[in-house]
């Protein structure tokens, strides 16, 4: 462990940077130059594909490399937030029972908190945390993902897509915009009817994606995944129930590892990431700033205008940044 | 221009902050029910709770509690091994540095053997029938703002 922290602070140190409370960013900022060390890998998928069985077998199975291999696992598990009470019902935990009483594991519980991106606002700083601690490994895993639910790729190195048989038919896997983040896909529940239809169909979906338009658009999202220097995401079989299959989960994981160094790639994806980390808290701040010195007396006037529909929302937003001189 | 303010992670969308409660059911018994709804009805009061399933020993659920920071833990126990398994989990959390988390415990639990409980560090004992605002009320008691 590189800090001198004891299990419990980081816990506490985990509860405060979540709730933005006092001292929370000094923590950071201290923490920072010991990050950048751990890999960091993002599980994610639909509800129901087994995400959280897979995660624990997962670490499981890195526990149980042997020699200098055998890094300690940090699990972050984050589960969706009521929008109307604002509470959660965090269960991963069920399903990692059997990672219990080895202290090289880690795990927490997070509640999305109304972010919308599957995982919570707070998650990179929380991930920044655990690998200044000294986790080697830092699993994400997102909630029940469908389409939209793309964030953990601007924080993962690696994202594994996790799909079970039945769970979605060719049209889903071709039109599923998670699909576009997957380094790896995993076929959970291969132990199932429907296998072989299931990974037909990711394949043919990934036979689609033309390779230029997919490196375009992948670009422009700063999501890029296959960005056409050859990487096609493999396609494994897993049963996490059955614990098959994951020792050639982590191997196509490690391959993407030796991928992304060989290439240059995660070096070019490390700085589109802080690049767009760094923006968006920009952006957090500059409306903070905004909000505090637009007068009253102009807010209220645009908000009039624009409920009268004299004035567009988008001039209303102009009106306001003028009023700023800036 | 002025100076830009401290940044705060999710600032815009965290207003207050959620208590977070660990439900965790020790022992053998199977049923499971009890523990589900009073995890609805704290989610539906506003808290974040950690729900870990059936049969957990006393060092599962203590270190769940440490890993996760909960600001307190409800036990739910239908077995009849309550006078057992309740107080090992609050030494457990006790040998954890966790003994200022609150602990209830709600099931099957005959009133004569509730004192020895509450002696042994669980603060809470709610019998069948024990509205669940009781024990809402119970936590909000129990875990003033920390910090």
């Amino acid at each position: 462990m590189s800090l001198n922290l004891t299990r419990r602070d980081l816990a506490r140190l985990i509860t405060r940077i979540e709730n933005g409370e006092r001292g929370a960013q000094e923590a950071l900022n201290a923490l920072y130059p010991h990050t950048g060390r751990a890999r960091v890998i993002g599980i994610t998928g639909a509800p129901g594909s087994g995400k959280s069985t897979l995660v624990s077998e997962m670490a499981r199975a890195w526990r149980l490399r042997s020699g200098l291999d055998q890094p300690q696992v940090a699990i972050v598990a984050v589960d969706p937030s009521s929008p109307f009470s604002g509470g959660a019902i965090l269960g991963d935990r069920i399903r990692m029972r059997d990672l219990y009483g080895d202290s090289g594991i880690f795990i927490r519980s997070m509640a999305s908190r109304g972010a919308l991106g599957g995982i919570a606002a707070a998650t990179a700083d929380v991930v920044s945390a655990l690998d200044a601690y000294g986790f080697e490994i830092v699993l994400i895993e997102t909630v029940g993902a469908g389409q939209l639910e793309v964030d953990v790729a601007r924080i993962a190195q690696t994202v594994i897509v996790v799909e079970a048989p039945g769970a979605g038919d060719e049209v889903q896997a071709v039109k599923a915009g998670i699909l576009e983040i997957a380094d790896v896909i995993a076929v959970n529940k291969a132990d199932r009817e429907g296998v072989a239809q299931t990974i037909s169909a990711l394949q043919s979906a990934l036979d689609i994606a033309p390779a230029n338009g997919h490196h375009g658009a992948r670009a422009a999202t700063e999501l890029a995944s296959d960005d056409g220097t050859g990487w096609r995401p493999p396609i494994v079989k897993v049963s996490a129930l059955n614990r098959e299959g994951i020792v050639e989960l982590l191997a196509a994981v490690d391959t993407h590892r030796d991928y992304l160094v060989a290439t240059g790639e995660g070096e070019r994806r490390y700085q589109q990431r802080i690049e767009s980390d760094i923006k968006a808290r920009l952006r957090e701040l500059l409306l903070q700033t905004a909000m505090r010195r637009i007068t009253q007396i102009d807010y209220q006037a645009v908000l009039a205008a624009v409920g009268q529909r004299s004035l567009h929302p988008a001039e209303a937003a102009l009106k306001l940044l003028d009023s700023l001189h800036l | 221009m002025t100076t830009l303010p401290e940044p705060k992670p999710g600032a815009s969308e965290i207003s207050a902050r959620p208590l977070r409660i660990l439900i965790a059911k020790p022992g053998l018994d199977g049923h499971d029910r009890g523990a589900k709804v009073i995890a609805r009805a704290l989610r539906d009061a506003g808290m974040e709770v950690i729900y870990t399933g059936l049969r957990q020993t006393p060092e599962m659920i203590a270190e769940a509690a440490l890993q996760e920071d909960v600001d307190a833990v409800g036990l739910s126990i239908l077995s009849g091994a309550h006078n057992v398994l309740l107080p090992r989990i609050a030494e457990a959390l006790r040998e954890r540095g966790l003994s200022d988390v609150p602990i209830f415990a709600g099931g099957i639990i005959p009133d004569e053997d509730v004192p020895a409980l509450v002696q042994a560090g669980i603060a809470g004992v709610f019998g069948p029938g024990s509205p669940i605002a009781d024990i809402i009320a119970f936590i909000r008691a129990r875990t003033p703002a920390r910090d």
